[in-house]
This record gives C-alpha cells, sequence and structure tokens, in this order.
C-alpha cells in the first residue's frame, strides 16, 4: 500500500516535444487535503503536466518531491505503488469486460496467471463503501451510463491503491446536477485523506470546488494562488492573457421562414436501439437554434440523418421545402446542407490531403473547379487563395498537408469550405471543442455572420455559456427526444441543467 | 513560391533516400539468405545486379519484364490509394489471360489495330471481374479483401489449369497426344511488334508507359481520381462530403484487377503468343513490390519495374552463375516489402525527417502552427 | 455407402483440422492482441521445411517439431517488430512475412534437398482398448499425437484467454489498448508475446504438415491453410470453440472432396480442387457481418499520444 501523501512537490518542470514547448519551467505544490485546480487554455500544458506526474511521459527537466522524497515515476505502475492515481478525460475503460474485470486489469501487474476474481470484488466492495460510491461490479461497462462510468474510473484507481487523484475534466460529460454530485463527492473524499489535482477549463466548477488555482498557459505556469480571493473573469483573462470579448447574439425582431424542420424523427443508433425516439425542432432563417444535452443522447445521430449519413426510420426531415429524409449525402449538400462535424481531423478534412485540395472537397465537381471531369489547377487555386485570405487560415502554404495545421486552423479551413457555398442550413456539431479561446472567438463570430446573413443554423454544443450566449432558441436533447425548445431569454442554467437530466416538468 | 517548390522536391528526395535505404537493408538481410544457401553473397549479387546490364539480350529482357511489372504496379497503386488492398494479381492476370485468349482465338480475320485492343480489353474485364468479386465483397459485406483476393488467387489457378488442359487446349497437343496444357497460339495480327530482331522486346513496353501517364493524370487530375484517393485516405470525411465509399471501393479494385488483367495480354501478345501454364510467373506479387518501392505513384512506378526487371532477370543468371535457386528472389522481395512499410515510420518521424531535410539544404521545415498548440 | 463416405469423412477430417487448428488457435491469440498475423502461410512454409528437414538430418521427430516451433516463433517476432515497434500496415507486411517464408522454404529445399523425399515422421497412435469401440474408437482414439494436442490445446487456449490475468491482459490491450496502457500493462510487450505464440503455434501447424501428415515436403504442402487460418478466426469469433468448429467443418469438406474423387464421382479435378476455396469465401461472406464482436482495436497500431 502506498503511504499518505502529505505534500507533493513538482519543480522547474520542463518538457519538449518536437517543434513545441510543452511546459516551460513550472513549479506547484500540493498538500494533503487540498483540492488544487489546474487552469488553462486547450494546450495550455495542464494534461502534459500531469501525465508527467502519472508517468506516462518524462520531463525533460525538473524533478519531482513526494514527502519531501525525490521520485522518479517511470510509468502508471509506478505512479499507483506511490498512491497517484488519474481519471482521464475519456475513460479509460474497455467495453466489452465488466467492471471487475477492468479493476482487476490493473491488480496484476506482477502475476501472469493467478487471477482471483473474487478477491478484487472484496477489495472494491470495500472501497465502495468507504467512499460512498456504489458500484454494479458485474455490469459490462458498454451498460453504464456517462455518470456510472465516472465513478467506476474512481473506484477503479481508489482500489489500487491512490490518495491523490488526478481528474482530467471531469465535468465535460456531465449535466449541472451531475457536476454539483460529483462536487460533493470530491468534497466528501478530501475527508478521507485524499488530495486532488483537478484539470478544467470550466471557471465556474473550478470556482466551485477548488481550494488553490493555478493557471497555466503556453506552457508557463502564470499564476497560483487560493481560489476564493479570484473571480471567474479574473482568473479567465489570467487564462487568456488578455481581455476576452465573448460575442453574443441578440433577439432580432423577425426571424424567416423555416428552412430545417425535423418531425418525429425516428433512427436507430449503431447498438441495434432506436437512438433517435420522435425528435421534432425547427431552425429559421436567420437563427441559431441549439441542441443542448450530455452527449450519447443521440446528437450525434440527429446530425447524420440530417446529413444524410444514417436512414431515418420513421419521420420527416425538410430542408427549405424539400422533402430530404433518406436522401444520399451528396443529394443534401447539392440542396444547401451544411455541415462542421464534430472530429474535425477525420470527418471534417482530409489529414492527409494539402489545404487546397482539403477546400474543395464539397465543390470538386461543379464548374469552375472543374469542367468535363478535369480538375482545373488556375481555379482550384485562386479559389483556395482567396478562401485562405478571407478567413485567415494560418498555413505556410496552400500545399501543406491538413495534418500539420493547428486545430484551430483546421476549423478555420472547414468553416471557410462550408460557409462560403452560402448553404441554406448549417449543422455545426461541438465546433469550439478543444479549441483555445482566440479559435474560439473567432468561430462563434462565424457563426453569428452565418445567422446574420440568413442562414439556418443548428448548433450542438455540451457548453451551456456557448448556448446561451449565441442562441435564439435552445433545444434539449435526452435519450433520443427534444424535451423542450425555449427561447434564450427563458432558459436558466439551472433550467437546462434539469432538461439534460431528464427531468421535464411534464412539458413534452 | 520558389522557396516552396525547392523544399518540395526536398521532400521527394527524403522520401526516396527512406525507401532506397529500406532496400538496402532488404538486400543485407538476403546476403545472409545467400550464406546459408552456400553461396558468396558479393557473388551472387554481382550477377544479380550487374550482368543483366552486360549486354542487349539482359537489357531487353528486363524490360519485357518491366511491361507486365509496370501494369500490375499501377493497378495496385490505384487500389491501395483508394483504401483497397489487391494482393489477387496472380488470379487477376489468369482471368486476364483466359479473357483474351478465347476473345483473340474467337475472333475472325481482323487488322491488328482492332484486334490488340479488343484482346486488351477483353483481358481488363477478365481481371476486372475477378478483383470485383473481392470488391464487392469489401465494399458491401465488409470482408477482408486480403483474404478474399487471396481465396481467389487459389481458385482463379485451378480454373486456369482446368480451361489449359480442357476447353482451351490446343488442338494440336490433342492430336499429337503431347497433352501440354496451353492454348493454340494466337493469330500473328494480334502479336505485338518486336523492337529488335532476336530479341524479345515488345511493344507492350511503350503501351505500359502511356498508361502510367493515364493513370497519372486520372487520379491527380480528374474528379473521379480525386474522389477515389479521399476515398483511399479518410473514408469518413469522404462520406461526410457526399462521396460514394462503397462504390468507389469497388471501382477501385475493379480497375486493379483490369490493369493486372492486362498484364496477362502483354504477357500472351508480346512474349508467349499463347496462353500457357505459369503465366503469371508472380507477377501479381512481384508488382506489389513494384507499386511499394514506387511510393504508389505513377511515375514512380516506372523505374521501379525497371529495378525489379533487373533483379528478375538478374536472378535467372544468378542461378546459373553460382547455383542458388531463382526463388530466392521472392524472399528477398518479401524482405523489401517488410522493409519498406517498416520505413514509414522513419518517415513521418519528424526528428529524422529534419535532419535529413537540413542534409539537403533546406531551411527550417514548415512546423506546426505555433498558435494554439498541437491540433 | 453414404454412411461409410460420412464416417470416412469424419476420420479423415479429423487428422486434416489439426495444422488449421494449431495456425487458428495461435492466430486467435495475436488477433485478441489486435495484430492480424497473414504471413501465417509463409511461417507454415518455412516451419514445415525446417521440421522436414531436421528430422531428414537427425531423424528426431520431436526435435524437428521444436526447431518448427523456433522458427515460427522467430518469424513470429519479426512480424511484431515490422507491425507493433515499426507500427506498419499489417495486412501489407503479413503479405510481405508470406512471400520470404515462401521464398526461403523453396531456395533451401532446392538446395539441400532436391526431390521427393520422405521421412519418418510421427504416426498414427492408438490408444488400446478405446480404441476398439465401434465406430467412435476408429475416429477419436486412433489419431496422431500431435492431432490429440491440438485438440486438447482448444479447452487449454480458452483458459488462458479468459481465466488468466495474463490474458485478461491480452483481451484489453486488443479492445481498448489505451485502458490498459494507463494501467500499467504494456501493450507492446503483450502484443510481441502474442504474435510471437501465435508463430510458434503457425510452426506448430507446419510441423504437423510434414512430419505428421504428409511426411515430406514439397512446394505446395500448405496450399493456402495459413489463409484458411486466419479467415477461421473471424469465422469462429476469436474463440477457441468456435475455431475448433471451424477447422473441422472446413476439413470435412476438404475430406468429402477428396472422397469423392476416390469413389470415382465424375468431377473435374481441378474444380474439386478449388472447392475449399469457394467455401472459405462463401464462409467469409456470410459471417462477416459480426465484425464488431471482434477485438475493436484489430490493425490499428497504438500510439500514447492520445487526444487529450
Amino acid at each position: 500500500m502506498a503511504e499518505i501523501i502529505e505534500r507533493l512537490e513538482m519543480n522547474h518542470i520542463t518538457k519538449r516535444f518536437p517543434g513545441v514547448l510543452a511546459l516551460d519551467d513550472v513549479t506547484m505544490n500540493l498538500q494533503k487535503g487540498e483540492v488544487l485546480a489546474l487552469l488553462g487554455e486547450n494546450g495550455a500544458g495542464k494534461t502534459t503536466l500531469m501525465n508527467i506526474l502519472y508517468g506516462l511521459y518524462h520531463q525533460d527537466e525538473g524533478n519531482v518531491l513526494l514527502n519531501d522524497k525525490k521520485i522518479q515515476v517511470q510509468g502508471p505502475l509506478d505512479a499507483l505503488e506511490y498512491g497517484i492515481g488519474m481519471v482521464h478525460q475519456h475513460f479509460m475503460l474497455v467495453p466489452n469486460m465488466t467492471v471487475l474485470e477492468n479493476i482487476a486489469l490493473g491488480m496484476y501487474q506482477r502475476t501472469r496467471f493467478k487471477m482471483d476474481l473474487e478477491k478484487v470484488r472484496k477489495r472494491v466492495l470495500e472501497v465502495a463503501d468507504r467512499y460512498n460510491l456504489t458500484v454494479k461490479p458485474d455490469a459490462y461497462i458498454w451498460q453504464l451510463s456517462v455518470g456510472e462510468q465516472q465513478r467506476v474510473e474512481l473506484v477503479k484507481v481508489l482500489t489500487l491503491g491512490a490518495n491523490l487523484l488526478i481528474l482530467d475534466e471531469p465535468t465535460a460529460a456531465l449535466t449541472p446536477q451531475q457536476t454539483d454530485a460529483l462536487i460533493d463527492l470530491l468534497r466528501q473524499m478530501i475527508t478521507q485523506d485524499t488530495s486532488i489535482i483537478f484539470i478544467s477549463h470550466k471557471l465556474n466548477e473550478v470556482k466551485a470546488v477548488s481550494d488553490r488555482v493555478a493557471v497555466l498557459r503556453n506552457g508557463g505556469l502564470v499564476f497560483e494562488g487560493a481560489t476564493k480571493d479570484h473571480s471567474a473573469e479574473d482568473l479567465a483573462e489570467k487564462m487568456a492573457g488578455r481581455e476576452i470579448s465573448y460575442p453574443k447574439t441578440s433577439k432580432k425582431e423577425e426571424y424567416g421562414r423555416p428552412i430545417l424542420q425535423i418531425e418525429k424523427v425516428v433512427a436507430e443508433g449503431d447498438q441495434g436501439t432506436d437512438s433517435l425516439q420522435g425528435v421534432s425542432v425547427e431552425v429559421r432563417s436567420g437563427e441559431i437554434v441549439g441542441i443542448a444535452g450530455v452527449s450519447g443522447n443521440g446528437q450525434r445521430e440527429l446530425a447524420d440523418v440530417i446529413n444524410g449519413i444514417r436512414p431515418v426510420k420513421e419521420g420527416r426531415i425538410q430542408l427549405d421545402g424539400v422533402d430530404i429524409s433518406n436522401y444520399n449525402p451528396q443529394q443534401i449538400i447539392d440542396l444547401g446542407m451544411g455541415y462542421i462535424p464534430e472530429d474535425r481531423m477525420h470527418e471534417g478534412t482530409i489529414p492527409s490531403f494539402t489545404v487546397r485540395e482539403n477546400l474543395i472537397m464539397k465543390d470538386y465537381r461543379q464548374e469552375p473547379l472543374a469542367k468535363n471531369f478535369f480538375l482545373r489547377k488556375g481555379q482550384i487555386d485562386d479559389h483556395a487563395a482567396s478562401l485562405i485570405d478571407s478567413f485567415k487560415v494560418k498555413t505556410p502554404s496552400m500545399a501543406t498537408s491538413c495534418a500539420s495545421l493547428s486545430g484551430g486552423n483546421i476549423q478555420k479551413v472547414i468553416l471557410a469550405r462550408e460557409i462560403t457555398r452560402k448553404p441554406k442550413a448549417l449543422v455545426a456539431a461541438y465546433p469550439i471543442r478543444g479549441l483555445d479561446i482566440g479559435a474560439s472567438e473567432y468561430v462563434h463570430s462565424q457563426l453569428i455572420q452565418a445567422r446574420e446573413e440568413g442562414m439556418a443554423v443548428l448548433l450542438i454544443s455540451e457548453e451551456l455559456d456557448e448556448l446561451l450566449d449565441l442562441c435564439d432558441r435552445i433545444a434539449v436533447m435526452y435519450e433520443g427526444k427534444v424535451l423542450d425548445v425555449l427561447p434564450r431569454e427563458e432558459c436558466t442554467k439551472q433550467e437546462l441543467g434539469l432538461l439534460m437530466a431528464g427531468v421535464s416538468h411534464g412539458k413534452e | 513560391m520558389e522557396k516552396n517548390k525547392a523544399d518540395n522536391y526536398r521532400y521527394l528526395a527524403v522520401s526516396v533516400i527512406i525507401v532506397l535505404a529500406s532496400l538496402l537493408i532488404a538486400l543485407l538481410l538476403g546476403a545472409f539468405l545467400f550464406l546459408i544457401a552456400g553461396a558468396n553473397p558479393f557473388e551472387a549479387y554481382g550477377v544479380m545486379l550487374t550482368q543483366p546490364l552486360d549486354g542487349l539480350f539482359g537489357i531487353t529482357e528486363m524490360l519485357v519484364r518491366a511491361a507486365p511489372l509496370m501494369l500490375v504496379g499501377l493497378g495496385i497503386a490505384i487500389a491501395f490509394r483508394s483504401g483497397i488492398l489487391n494482393i489477387g494479381g496472380e488470379g487477376q492476370i489468369m482471368l486476364g489471360v483466359i479473357f483474351g485468349t478465347a476473345v483473340g482465338l474467337a475472333l475472325p480475320e481482323m487488322p491488328k489495330i482492332v484486334l490488340v485492343p479488343v484482346i486488351f480489353l477483353s483481358a481488363f474485364i477478365g481481371g476486372g471481374i475477378w478483383a470485383g468479386i473481392a470488391g464487392w465483397m469489401r465494399a458491401y459485406l465488409n470482408v477482408n479483401e486480403i483474404l478474399s483476393t487471396v481465396m481467389l488467387n487459389y481458385i482463379a489457378i485451378q480454373v486456369y489449369l482446368y480451361l489449359l488442359r480442357g476447353p482451351l487446349i490446343d488442338p494440336k497437343e490433342v492430336s499429337y497426344g503431347t497433352g501440354v496444357p496451353q492454348s493454340a497460339p494466337l493469330p500473328e495480327a494480334a502479336w505485338l511488334t518486336r523492337f529488335i530482331r532476336g530479341f524479345r522486346l515488345h511493344s507492350g513496353l511503350v503501351i505500359a508507359i502511356v498508361l502510367a501517364v493515364i493513370v497519372f493524370l486520372f487520379l491527380w487530375k480528374t474528379t473521379v481520381g480525386y474522389r477515389m484517393r479521399a476515398v483511399g485516405a479518410e473514408p469518413k470525411a469522404a462520406t461526410y462530403s457526399g462521396m460514394n465509399v462503397k462504390r468507389n471501393l469497388v471501382l477501385a479494385m475493379v480497375l486493379s484487377g483490369g490493369f493486372a488483367g492486362m498484364a496477362g495480354a502483354v504477357e500472351v501478345l508480346g512474349v508467349h503468343h499463347r496462353a500457357l501454364e505459369s503465366i503469371s510467373a508472380g507477377y501479381g506479387f512481384s508488382g506489389i513490390v513494384v507499386a511499394l518501392f514506387g511510393g504508389l505513384h505513377p511515375l514512380g512506378i516506372i523505374p521501379a519495374s525497371a529495378v525489379f526487371g533487373l533483379l528478375i532477370v538478374g536472378s535467372d543468371m544468378m542461378q546459373r552463375a553460382v547455383e542458388v535457386p531463382a526463388s530466392i528472389i521472392l524472399a528477398i522481395q518479401g524482405l523489401i516489402i517488410l522493409a519498406i512499410v517498416s520505413s514509414n515510420i522513419f518517415l513521418r518521424n519528424p526528428k529524422l525527417r529534419d535532419r535529413l531535410f537540413k542534409l539537403l539544404g533546406g531551411g527550417k521545415e514548415a512546423k506546426i502552427d505555433p498558435e494554439g498548440g498541437r491540433a | 455407402m453414404i454412411l461409410e463416405i460420412i464416417i470416412g469423412v469424419i476420420i479423415s477430417g479429423i487428422p486434416l483440422s489439426a495444422s488449421l487448428l494449431f495456425a487458428s488457435l495461435g492466430e486467435m491469440f495475436s488477433q485478441r492482441s489486435g495484430v492480424f498475423n497473414l504471413g501465417t502461410e509463409g511461417i507454415m512454409m518455412l516451419s514445415a521445411f525446417v521440421g522436414f528437414y531436421v528430422v531428414y538430418i537427425i531423424g528426431s521427430p520431436v526435435l524437428g517439431i521444436l526447431a518448427a516451433m523456433a522458427i515460427g516463433g522467430l518469424m513470429g517476432m519479426l512480424m511484431a517488430l515490422v507491425s507493433v515497434t515499426f507500427k506498419a500496415q499489417q495486412g501489407i507486411s503479413g503479405i510481405g512475412l508470406y512471400m520470404f517464408g515462401w521464398g526461403v522454404s523453396g531456395t533451401l529445399f532446392r538446395v539441400y534437398v532436391g526431390g521427393v523425399t520422405n521421412i519418418d515422421g510421427i504416426g498414427k497412435v492408438a490408444i488400446p482398448v478405446l480404441m476398439d469401440i465401434p465406430v467412435i474408437g476408429q475416429i477419436l482414439f486412433n489419431q496422431n499425437p500431435m492431432v490429440y494436442l491440438a485438440y486438447l490445446l482448444v479447452p487449454v487456449s480458452g483458459y488462458v484467454l479468459f481465466r488468466t490475468s495474463w490474458g485478461l491482459k491480452v483481451r484489453a490491450v486488443g479492445t481498448t489498448p489505451q485502458a490498459a496502457d494507463t494501467l500499467g500493462v504494456s501493450v507492446e510487450r503483450i502484443r510481441y508475446q502474442c504474435v510471437t505464440l501465435g508463430g510458434m503455434m503457425s510452426g506448430l501447424a507446419g510441423a504437423y504438415l510434414s512430419i505428421g501428415q504428409a511426411q515430406m515436403f514439397a512446394d505446395n504442402l500448405t496450399a493456402g491453410r495459413g489463409f484458411i487460418a486466419v479467415a477461421l478466426v473471424y469465422f469462429g469469433r476469436w474463440k477457441p470453440v468456435g475455431i475448433m468448429w471451424g477447422a473441422l467443418l472446413f476439413s470435412m469438406a476438404h475430406a468429402l472432396q477428396r472422397s469423392i474423387q476416390v469413389y470415382g464421382i465424375d468431377f473435374p479435378y481441378e474444380i474439386a480442387v478449388a472447392t475449399p476455396y469457394v467455401l472459405v469465401i462463401l464462409v467469409l461472406a456470410l459471417t462477416y457481418k459480426g465484425r464488431s464482436l471482434g477485438p475493436l482495436a484489430l490493425g490499428k497500431p497504438y500510439n500514447r499520444e492520445f487526444r487529450g
């Protein structure tokens, strides 16, 4: 069993990756029973720093002291032996194994054959009891909800002997109510001699749960202090290094005609059950309608049916009066649908193709870019140059492969391509996920511009702030249905949170 | 944009160097094989790599081999770039031979200008259908195309032998009682012109080179080619852009098999003038190595097929010189494949690429955008 | 007479299935850890030759088998080096390994042996008393000891894969390697172990062909069995028992095809030879839908840089 961690120090940590200085002389410390929040934009270095603590990466310079003794964490096995455990943002659970098997995976490092699941079960139930976490040891992971899976991750790491928990963006996939529940849970754990490092970019949660906060920006520690002494706005500025203006929209006098109409759509998910169970929502010209909800309630499937990637079993989808249910993607694109998909790198662009080739992905068959099956280089080059210029895509040249661009610039390529086609409707799925504040601001301003130009924008997002800033109306999805569509002025985070958790006050 | 052009050439040079390095490693490992087989590797390689170049016979034979290798290689490049692996070259060549020979023998007297293209087209169709089966199974049933094409190879051999011993056999073989499994000779009008008296070098090589240029234009300058490359590079993104992945996979396989079929036609019309056993001579597999060695690019496949033509002719000469069976070249080709696919990790390794890039005089390589960190 | 044929098919089908079973069980471990090895055919060819040659020179079948397994293991390690360490595309690497094994076995055979040569391999071993049970006795208790070994490996593999901690790690590595990695399990090491094990078992399969079944070596001894073994893993849904039924089904079809000729039923020889391969294609077409049940990480090299 690991000794209790009284004090942890990471001193002068520097880490280089090819071409990037990920961490630059970062020093921080933690006391037993503290909740330390590591705050920073995407790419600031927070996860890298914690990966070093957990042994997944090794620092180039600096040292780590545990209870005033220098330690070298070679890998996760070492980390766990020292009592350091990590719960990653994307859960590290094997879907077709049971909870017990997933935990056993970490318990038999030194042996090859012997495996006593009953002993593992005993330990798991002890830990669950001690920390007041409910788990079902024999359930398969794929059967569990996101919240339950997170509890499994916590039990796993505690069973393996951790008393310092590193939690990477733990509230990313939770509703506000679930987040509150998690925060209570964490508070309780502190009383059991556990220390917590909480990585987040969500300011209100950082304010709610942490005792101290350390802000990282571009690999350097820019600030450290007691949480209660600083406001959320203050911390946000420290994260970005400048004053941030969040683009917002305001209510319009009039909206145009309905452009995208989704009526009682039923569709099957990948597991064979119906992921969409009668979804209805409408987007008018010049409007941004948001789809709020915890990931996994049918949002992906909704985006799929709208774009022709998934069949519609029942119901109807109309684009400006044309019934497009079960049309193929090409037909839907031709009728004026734009799509900014969830996965920039594999759904929105072809990483190995050049920027130029990616920019023509939807228009390559039409004049003037092509004539009689032949691509016209001159026209394509001009088109690409003008898009790169007007959207300020930072790329060494149009012949650079998309894989070398940063996330923000890849999103710009996608935006450039989709928006300049002047579609009638635009579906944007989690468009600012993984982007820094600067890139996020840009994406938002483009969506607002699209709204100004009369496009009907459907914005799927998990970030309530984003939805409240941009949307005219917000629809909440839960278990394949839209529970309610509210005008922005009538929404509070509390209300939205309840809807996201399925509590609908009898409204249908 | 001047700097960019020079940088692009430097990138190309980096890739070429890494591929050549893999060839070298494979040859080195092959040297051990020669030792085990009881021969002196230096002597063996010496003969293999230089003797063919020593005279008109060697050079023309090398180019004779290059034609079918190029065609198979082109087909494989089309398939690989479209995201589907065609290992069925052997069988597709045979089907091409079957269709081409049957048509050639069945047609009445016709001028060469009509007969040759018709036979090539028939061979294309034969190979295309055979590959199409595997392509369809992959696209619509999600069956691993390597397994299906390999099985189709085994089936093709049997079908081919059955036909050569039965329906397609040369009537003369039957009447003389010799029973050699080969077809009747094709009419002279179908024979490809030979360039030099006394040697087998024929116009099939020119046809292959022309087709190579066509494939280049097809893949990079047309809308269909763009679509096939997109589907091969990132099928999800292609789907989201409206491209029909399944149809393109089948098309890619059909084209790939068609090219292999045409390789069969080239062997029949240019070299043997009839269908016989072992006509494919392993080109179905060597074509894979040629494609990889040529960087899956037509302009690289042209020289690559000459190189492998050299190796194949050289290994025959080596067998006579040092008495190691020519089949050792198959093992070396396997090593070359392993070396080339392993070298990819070095191509993707930024540190090594940077160092080679600088060695060739390039400035700082275009790095990841500093704004916003890693994607 | 039909009954005779059926019993004959079963009796000869069982030994025919042994090489498939060895290779396929080995490939199962490899694939369960996430690597599919299409070089199995090449491994079988080379180890069949090595096993044969050792018996030819030294005369000890046991040493021959061990040598074959050693070669298989080495070739497995080569595959692991290329696909795990160098993260190369597994399909093509497998074909490269196949060509290598094919080329080396053909070359060394011609250099060192030359013609058709028989060896004294391992023959059938009858279990006394049990063998005399009518019908079943001949089928089950009068087989080559290697055949008994192959069938014994079915429950053993099942136990190892599902009841040991190593098997748990293998399954995790093949499904969600990052989950195993973050718990300190070395994804690379597990994959090396599995691919090498797969190679060793393919070596055993090759040894069976040359030492147990045919008792000689020839160019086309394996005739695509290595590829069929890979297909059987999908057919058997990555489980030992499923693979066993697949191997039996296959080999009985093969035996049936052979006996059709023996019984003089008029059928072109070549078409009959092609039947097993057609069967594989049909089987692949009909069972492939269940791909989602397989190891999720199959075919994908693992890189620690997760999107985080």
